[in-house]
């Protein structure tokens, strides 16, 4: 069944990014909003806006009844989620194919296994892709944990396994630090808890981050190569590239093969994307999660490959077999996102909504700008900070580099604080023109470059 | 003339620390210059709201969950 009519339960730029996709499948759109978005970008360009609550998402982006209602009363016949909100949110996908409509994305089962940290990490074991070395699950004998830790190897993480937010987390360094930890360990876990049960991982120090892209029909799935998105603050990205500059040819062939064993395995429909943790070191790779929907550095990958995931989401979505044959997708090229955000990086990233007075966006070969701005919006409060992407493809990647602060340079958005200057600071740093860098290099960087943030440069 | 602590910031105001807790404060209760009387969550992020004057809370203008102007008066002092 092909999509005739597509609501887009989301918001911002992933929404015009969607609206666009669909246009040119000639699918109509229905875009479902906040009171605070009934301005929005996505609201002008689609067929039809439906105000599906008050600005608190939880009341309106994050209500799957007002959503469902929308496609009732507008006819939709399909709905597509974007990232973030209710896009991994399995019951709302069932809820979504209950009313007798599409999903443009995995079945509420798949994203039921790949959402849970036990069940993916066993998913994964089983298609044979690596994961970090650790207890599978639970541990509660001190002696077992023990034993284990000596296998895995230190550093190790002890942690709670009812936990989160950090508490009941412990770094051991080797068995004598283990042997002391671990009684602190439990009975923080069991104090803050209830349950002094531990979970253990190894620590990866000193990581890239890579992630994959698969494209999957059901029955078949294809990779897009991989993008690396190291370059983090409060595990945020912040910067992103395709392809790594980090991987060798094999490695990428090994790395990318098990993304696709693992996307098999659970018989995946849509685009999906695998993160890996990759130790430059070693050259070894490991699994950590899979998210299952369109991802926002997801330009990237369309840049280096020139296949439009976002169209192909509603293709496949429709009904029809991957178009693409593992040897139809070709890496081409070196791409690099910039993540445009209302934050003043020059005062510790404090978010700034507010009325974008100017706006001049930057164009020549090889740039991108997917955004929800336009002249005279006013930003609203409610909602992430993304105002952007700034998307460039060069034939190397110290020519993407070279395109991006060119672009950086003729980017002005007025009327509020933006993330330009320390991307401008980014792409002039010679650590990261040589590709020099891992999950926890920025944050350092930061501290250290904080009274630079603040100067924008005009022309590089 | 009454006296009102407004919202430094636009976005949504929370009078409680969490969902499910007890309010920072309640209509009665005195208030102590620096004492935090509310949350405003401004794009994903929660910054205190602090009093910058004291008195007796007469009313909330603002309800907890309300999207929120810069100087919007959030609650009124007697």
């Amino acid at each position: 069944m092909v999509i005739q009519k597509l609501l887009i339960a989301n918001r911002g730029e992933i929404a015009v990014r969607i609206i666009r996709a669909a246009q040119e499948l000639g699918i109509a759109t229905v875009q479902v909003h906040s009171a605070a978005d009934a301005e929005s970008l996505a609201v002008k360009m689609a067929d039809e806006a439906v105000n599906i609550g008050p600005p608190m998402a939880s009341k309106s982006y994050l209500n799957i009844a007002n959503i469902l209602k929308a496609a009732a009363d507008t006819g939709a016949d399909a709905v597509h989620p974007g990232y973030g909100f209710l896009a991994e949110n399995a019951d709302f996908a069932d809820a979504v194919e209950a009313a007798g409509l599409i999903w443009v994305g995995p079945k509420g089962s798949a994203i039921r296994v790949m959402g849970d940290k036990v069940a993916a990490r066993v998913a994964a074991q089983s298609a044979g892709v690596p994961v970090v070395p650790g207890s599978d699950g639970r541990i509660d004998d001190p002696d077992q944990a023990r034993a284990l830790a000596l296998t895995i190897g230190f550093p190790v993480m002890i942690k709670a396994a009812a936990g989160g937010g950090g508490r009941g987390i412990r770094i051991a360094q080797d068995i004598e630090e283990f042997d002391r930890l671990l009684p602190q360990a439990s009975a923080e876990a069991k104090a803050a808890f209830g349950d002094g049960g531990l979970y253990m991982e190894k620590v990866i120090e000193r990581a890239r981050h890579i992630e994959v892209q698969i494209l999957g029909d059901g029955t078949d799935v294809i990779h897009c190569f991989e993008r690396e998105c190291s370059l983090q603050r409060r595990r945020q990205k912040v910067w992103e590239e395709a392809p790594s500059s980090a991987l060798p040819q094999a490695m990428r062939e090994k790395l990318c093969a098990s993304a696709v064993a693992l996307a098999k395995a659970v018989h995946y429909r849509g685009a999906g994307t695998l993160e890996y943790l990759y130790d430059d070191a070693s050259g070894a790779f490991y699994f950590i999660e899979m998210n299952t929907r369109i991802q926002v550095e997801h330009p990237v990958t369309e840049m280096i490959t020139g296949i439009d995931l976002v169209r192909e989401m509603l293709r496949i979505a429709g009904g029809q077999p991957l178009r693409y044959k593992q040897s139809d997708v070709r890496l081409n090229g070196h791409a690099i996102e910039v993540r445009i955000c209302a934050e003043d990086p020059a005062q510790g990233f404090k978010p700034g909504p507010g009325t974008i007075s100017t706006l001049k966006v930057p164009g020549g070969p090889g740039v991108r700008f997917d955004t929800l701005l336009y002249q005279g919006y006013t930003v609203p409060p409610f909602y992430d900070s993304l105002l952007g992407k700034l998307i460039v493809w060069d034939e190397t990647r110290a020519q993407a580099i070279a395109r991006m602060a060119r672009a950086l340079g003729e980017l002005e958005v007025g009327g509020l604080p933006t993330t330009k200057p320390l991307h401008q600071a980014l792409a002039r740093d010679a650590e990261v023109q040589a590709g020099q860098f891992h999950t926890r290099w920025l944050e350092p960087w930061l501290d250290q470059n904080a009274d630079r943030l603040g100067e924008e440069i005009k022309t590089p | 003339m009454s006296k009102q602590i407004l919202s430094p910031l636009p976005g949504t105001f929370y009078s409680k620390p969490a969902p499910g807790q007890p309010a920072f404060k309640k209509v009665g209760d005195t208030v102590a210059v620096g004492d935090v009387i509310g949350l405003i969550e401004v794009m994903k992020s929660f910054h205190e709201v602090a009093a910058d004057q004291a008195g007796t809370i007469t009313a909330f203008i603002a309800d907890d969950e309300e999207p929120v102007m810069a100087g919007q008066a959030l609650i009124e002092l007697a």
